[in-house]
């Protein structure tokens, strides 16, 4: 149990004096988190509604689709993304193998399905009069996007969340594209793994304490968000 | 126009995006890229010897610490600059087969072999390796292989071939894992294992597990640097490689590598300067 104590003792230690190295590779994971979860965001959340209110042949295979693809394994993310990016692969040219912008693809791609798919269901949960109401009182589409958006608010704030909690969390894509590189790709969970591997407890618990924080802090801001609107 | 304005605003959100992306990219300044073992890296030489160069040529090395076999396929694709490996016949051939040029020797140390306390498999002591295969094979004792076409891995392979077995059974585990991790499945499993004797070093404090067989000339462990060829893929840094290889073999860094100690024991033993391949020898 000793180690145990030691880990913990020498982790509050760690974040307390803002460890250089802890730092960086938190910054990492924020960053690429956030871009990731914010690209996704911009692009799903208007599919997801235009998905939730299209009528087409087929629609009914992408919303399954998108669905199957919100349990997509992140290794086979990582490999696929890795294949494409190669330098013998497809995109090799551009040479983004183990950069933060092929975790940011990788994660974009993980992310992607469950703000979509989320976003349909909570526009689909709307009242369908909303829409008619509006057209009738003469809203172009921009408008009724608006409109919609405003009523599906926190089904779609849970959405982009539950990418967040997804892409934040991972460790597959971060560590086959990314390449764990220190100050660079190694992210929380990438840096958690190799200390584990190595039997140094210290970073990895204050690293899981900080994954643990953020979560947190990013659910009690959904708690007020959805507090102070009501 | 509602749509003109929402769409335009999704454009300025994807454009802040791309920017951001650029910005995550980080620092300028030329970088070098280094796939190397997990034995090199977790065991700290390399923060030892590569911050002066990176100071003396203004650039920022990234370290991607894998097994020997997955940074040569790396290599191999083209997506590293340099490796920094230990197994000598596949190095070789990866050289022949024109994927890397100039290879130099950089150091050496040993494998050994480490066991439970009790050594069920009654080889401590022994100094033939791969009488000591046999014995652990024949008893069916926990060994706990890399398995992941580690330098580490294809020594265990040769020694196993040499002791003419094929390790099959419950006994035989295939970490899949770095140097690190394997040694620490062994340690939690009470199974033998074998290690470079630099990782062994710097991990003795934190395993259960003994040293039972060193000293067998086949144990030997030489380290190769190799530049990636720039004939096969001209982008790769091909003259900073070079002056990595420079700065490695120079006699400066050979006296870093060979002082480098953790707990009082030296880990490493250069070999740059050494005119004839070196016998092994025992204890570092």
């Amino acid at each position: 149990m000793d180690y145990i104590w030691q880990g913990v003792r020498d982790s509050l230690r760690i974040i307390a004096t803002l460890d250089p190295e802890f730092l960086a590779t938190v910054l990492v994971s924020l960053k690429v988190a956030f871009l990731s979860t914010a690209l996704a965001t911009v692009t799903g959340v208007p599919f997801g509604m235009w998905i939730a209110e299209a009528r087409f042949p087929g629609r009914r295979a992408v919303t399954t689709m998108l669905s199957t693809l919100m349990s997509l394994p992140t290794v086979v993310v990582g490999l696929m993304v890795y294949s494409f990016l190669s330098r013998r692969g497809p995109l090799g040219e551009l040479g983004l193998l183990f950069t933060p912008t092929a975790m940011v693809i990788g994660q974009f791609i993980l992310a992607f399905p469950i703000i979509a798919g989320l976003s349909v269901s909570s526009v689909v949960g709307l009242d369908k009069r909303i829409r008619a109401t509006a057209e009738s009182l003469g809203a172009d589409r921009g408008q009724s996007f608006r409109m919609y958006l405003r009523e599906a608010r926190y089904g779609i704030l849970a959405a982009v969340m539950a990418g967040f909690g997804r892409v934040f969390a991972e460790v597959g894509v971060s560590m086959m594209l990314g390449g764990n590189i220190r100050g660079y790709t190694r992210n929380i969970t990438t840096a958690m793994a190799l200390e584990t591997s190595k039997g140094e407890f210290a970073l990895g618990i204050a690293l899981g304490v900080v994954l643990l924080s953020v979560a947190l802090v990013v659910n009690i801001l959904f708690g007020l968000f959805r507090e102070r609107s009501q | 126009m509602g749509i003109g304005r929402s769409m335009r605003n999704c454009l300025t959100t994807i454009i802040l995006c791309g920017l951001l992306s650029l910005s995550i990219e980080g620092s300028a300044g030329e970088t070098l890229r280094l796939a190397t073992t997990t034995s090199t890296y977790e065991t700290g030489l390399l923060d030892h010897i590569l911050p002066p160069f990176e100071k003396a040529h203004e650039c920022k090395i990234h370290v991607i610490s894998v097994g020997t076999g997955k940074a040569m396929q790396i290599a191999r694709n083209g997506d590293v600059d340099v490796i920094l490996v230990h197994a000598r016949t596949a190095e070789e051939q990866f050289v022949a087969n024109g994927h890397g040029v100039n290879r130099r020797d950089v150091m050496y140390n040993d494998f050994v072999i480490l066991g439970p306390t009790g050594d069920p498999a009654g080889i401590a002591g022994t100094r033939d390796a791969k009488e000591a295969l046999q014995r652990i094979a024949s008893g069916k004792q926990t060994f706990v292989s890399r398995g992941d076409d580690s330098g580490t891995h294809k020594k265990e392979k040769q020694l196993w071939k040499m002791a003419a077995l094929q390790p099959r059974g419950a006994w035989y585990l295939e970490a899949g894992q770095g140097m690190s991790a394997t040694l620490r499945m062994a340690d939690e499993k009470n199974g033998y294992v074998m290690v470079d004797r630099a990782t062994y070093l710097f991990n003795r404090d934190r395993l259960r597990l003994k040293l039972v067989v060193e000293g067998d000339p086949v144990l030997f462990n030489p380290y190769g640097i190799i530049p990636v060829s720039p004939y096969r893929h001209p982008h790769v840094k091909y003259e900073l490689s070079m002056a990595l290889v420079g700065w490695v073999t120079s006699p400066t860094c050979q006296k870093m590598i060979g002082t480098y100690q953790r707990e009082g024991t030296r880990l490493y033993h250069p070999s740059a300067g050494d005119r004839e391949p070196q016998a092994l020898s025992p204890k570092p």
